[in-house]
């Protein structure tokens, strides 16, 4: 059949790149070493601070100037840390602008230092596949004001569960996120949140605590109310149940949610 | 009971009908037992709502692993999938912050348990950017070596599972016999066949026992084999191709967008891979292709699993010609024990022994995010340190994690029995999902 051999082309694009010299002292570009051809190499020597910055850094600052806290280049790769309120303007610039084509969402996720008194960092990691650039976005989030950043999944859709993520893992809000709730934890998981420097190793509750509300769990919790309007199942269900899931849910504070 | 239910079954034919097809009796239900009826005098039950809420897993074998799917189905058609994913959330992440570089290894075999050394390997290339070192030339090809075969253990292991939840068991049994192969080999390299710990930060846990060369070229030799009777048996047959051909497909731009990345990426026709984009371990050196599909569809994905085995027979092949001797081990005593006889009669070296083990190496301050080619796609550690000996954050770029965010858009408007063949074809490896 026809479908049989159609994926095992090689990309010409791939091919082109197959040159086996590997010359050292290369030229560095941004994250990416590159020898005398263009062709990527394996990074050599990569120093730990003052590396050459990302090809992006001066447009960037060019552009959005004011909203550029400072920059710093560690380990060859380029750390720009930004306004919390320029943040999704920036991400949409780099993804749209034809000179960029940051088009690759690698990575959101969160970093909280071990001084009590340092912000919290939210880091989006971004890739131009065509220009093979990686870019590492920093947003500083002070612990006294709240912790929210805007979300990016209208630009891209692979952040969705990423944000999930780290507003689970760290209870960082992301802004316009269509479907923000925990992800990993379960819904009604009380004891905050795990990756959090206060949170202990062991979990807030003792190990007697998290048994007994394992095993009281009440079977309907583990489908969300929006799963339970999905074929008005929520009506079928016996009126115990029924009471569990609107009048205790309510008492422990849970959001009712795509009712 | 004056409604009727009616149950078609398959089973128990009094023969074939004009078009040879069986006949099939409609039975009904009274007191319990079942009784043919009149096909003219049957009524369709009234189904009150026409859709359906379905579940399916977290223990359920064709989930591969414990994920759970609320469907919303439309007779067999799936309107909305929400997935359930964390059952098997354990914290590496948290626990990573609380350890020693080098005792960070063990965690990372348990991730995506399908691919260990090679997460070593991706974890100790991180940590050596970190602090500053790069491994030496043998450990560099030996660890391509451990790259490629972890990259051949996981695609077979998805080709093999994937063909069981279609029907075929002889490609199962055939591919995990390999599978056995790599471990065995594994085991007489590490002593461990599943969780190896094969690397340590500035170089390996171990050289290679005397005579294991010769154990990879056998394999080398019987895998491609086993690997084209295999394929054989799946790339022309009717079922296989009926089940995977234009099912799940995803376009480039949408891939892209979505993160997608390792053989989901590829098959949807953007040709990145981080061995060429991106290269570590001299990877641009070596001779390879990389396979894309076209339309992104199952098929495609199991055409570019099945071409980046072969590929990484070539790698192999190409490593074992140019394995050079020399030390496996960078020369830095920041990061290396002493010898053990010198740590046992030289009083500097057991000090020396004593505070590696005790307080452990410390990289400088920093941040590095070092992406490697997993079978599942982009995996990265991210790490960041303060200068201790511990990290402030171990963060794990999870490919299947994202691979799978994007498992609603790809089974929406298709049949139920398709979103298996869909799942197994984003080869996810719940360890890595929940971490």
């Amino acid at each position: 059949m026809s479908e049989a051999t159609r994926a095992s082309v090689p990309s010409s694009a791939v091919t082109a790149t197959q040159n086996g010299a590997v010359q050292n002292g290369a030229v560095q570009n941004g994250a990416v070493q590159s020898d005398t051809n263009g062709a990527p190499i394996t990074p050599r020597g990569v120093v730990h601070r003052g590396g050459t910055p990302n090809a992006t850094l001066p447009a960037l600052v060019e552009r959005f100037g004011g909203a550029i806290v400072r920059h710093d280049v560690t380990w060859g790769e380029t750390c720009v840390i930004v306004q919390r309120d320029a943040v999704h303007a920036i991400i949409r610039w780099l993804h749209d602008e034809p000179s960029q084509r940051y088009d690759y969402l690698v990575d959101v996720t969160a970093v909280e230092f071990r001084e009590a008194t340092r912000p919290l960092e939210v880091v989006w990691h971004l890739r131009a596949l065509a220009h093979r650039r990686f870019l590492r976005l920093k947003v500083e989030l002070p612990k006294r004001l709240p912790l929210s950043v805007p979300s990016i999944v209208d630009i891209y859709s692979g952040a969705d569960w990423l944000e999930r993520e780290c507003y689970d893992m760290f209870g960082i809000r992301f802004d316009g996120h269509p479907d923000l709730r925990r992800i990993l934890m379960w819904d009604s998981y009380q004891e905050g949140f795990p990756l959090r420097k206060d949170f202990p190793l062991r979990g807030r509750f003792s190990r007697a605590e998290q048994l007994k509300q394992a095993l009281a769990a009440n079977p309907e919790a583990r489908y969300s109310m929006e799963e339970l309007h999905i074929a008005e199942a929520f009506d079928a269900l016996p009126e115990d149940m029924k009471r569990r899931l609107t009048v205790e849910r309510e008492a422990h504070g849970d959001v009712e949610r795509g009712a | 009971m004056t409604e009727r239910r009616t149950l078609e079954v398959a089973l128990g034919t009094s023969g074939l009908n004009a078009h040879g097809q069986p006949i099939r009796a409609p039975l009904t239900v009274q007191s319990g037992q079942a009784v043919a009826l009149d096909a003219r005098a049957l009524r369709e039950p009234e189904i009150e709502n026409d859709h359906m809420l379905i579940n399916i897993g977290p223990q359920h074998p064709a989930t591969h692993g414990v994920l759970r799917l609320v469907l919303e189905l439309d007779g067999e058609t799936v309107v909305r999938c929400i997935p359930h994913i964390g059952y098997l959330h354990c914290g590496f992440e948290k626990i990573g912050e609380y350890r020693q570089y080098n005792q960070i290894i063990p965690w990372t075999d348990r991730e995506d348990y399908l691919n260990s050394p090679g997460n070593n390997v991706a974890f100790s290339l991180g940590a050596e950017r970190l602090f500053g070192v790069e491994c030496t030339p043998r450990a560099t090809v030996l660890r391509v070596m451990l790259m490629e075969l972890s990259r051949i253990m996981s695609h077979v292991v998805w080709l093999g599972t994937t063909s069981v939840d279609m029907g075929a068991f002889t490609p199962f049994l055939w591919l995990y016999q390999e599978r056995e192969n790599v471990y065995n080999l594994l085991e007489g390299w590490f002593g461990a066949r599943l969780t190896v710990s094969a690397t340590r930060v500035g170089g390996m846990a171990a050289d290679l026992p005397s005579g294991w060369l010769d154990g990879l070229r056998a394999f080398l030799k019987g895998f491609p084999k086993t690997l084209d009777e295999s394929v054989g048996m799946l790339e022309t047959n009717g079922i296989w191709a009926g089940r995977t051909v234009g099912l799940g497909a995803i376009s480039a731009e949408d891939a892209v967008n979505a993160g997608l990345s390792g053989p989901m990426l590829r098959a949807s026709g953007v040709a990145y891979d981080v061995r060429k984009d991106f290269p570590y371990l001299d990877y641009e050196t070596y001779d390879f292709d990389v396979a894309v599909g076209t339309t992104g569809d199952v098929y495609d994905r199991f055409l570019v699993r099945v071409e980046e085995m072969r590929q990484s027979v070539r790698i192999l092949e190409q490593a074992l010609r140019r394995l050079p001797d020399g030390p496996i081990n960078v020369d830095d005593p920041r990061l290396i024990l002493p010898p053990k006889h010198k740590a046992t009669s030289e009083m500097e070296s057991m000090i020396h022994h004593f505070k590696l083990v005790m307080e452990g190496p410390r990289p400088p301050a920093g941040e590095c995010y070092v992406p490697v080619e997993s079978p599942k796609g982009e995996k990265g550690y991210y790490f960041v340190s303060d200068g201790t000996a511990k990290p402030v954050r171990w963060r794990i770029r999870p490919p299947s994690f994202v691979n799978l965010s994007a498992i609603p858009k790809m089974v929406e408007g298709h049949l139920l029995s398709d979103v298996i063949a869909i799942n197994a074809s984003i080869d996810i490896v719940m360890g890595e999902i929940d971490r």
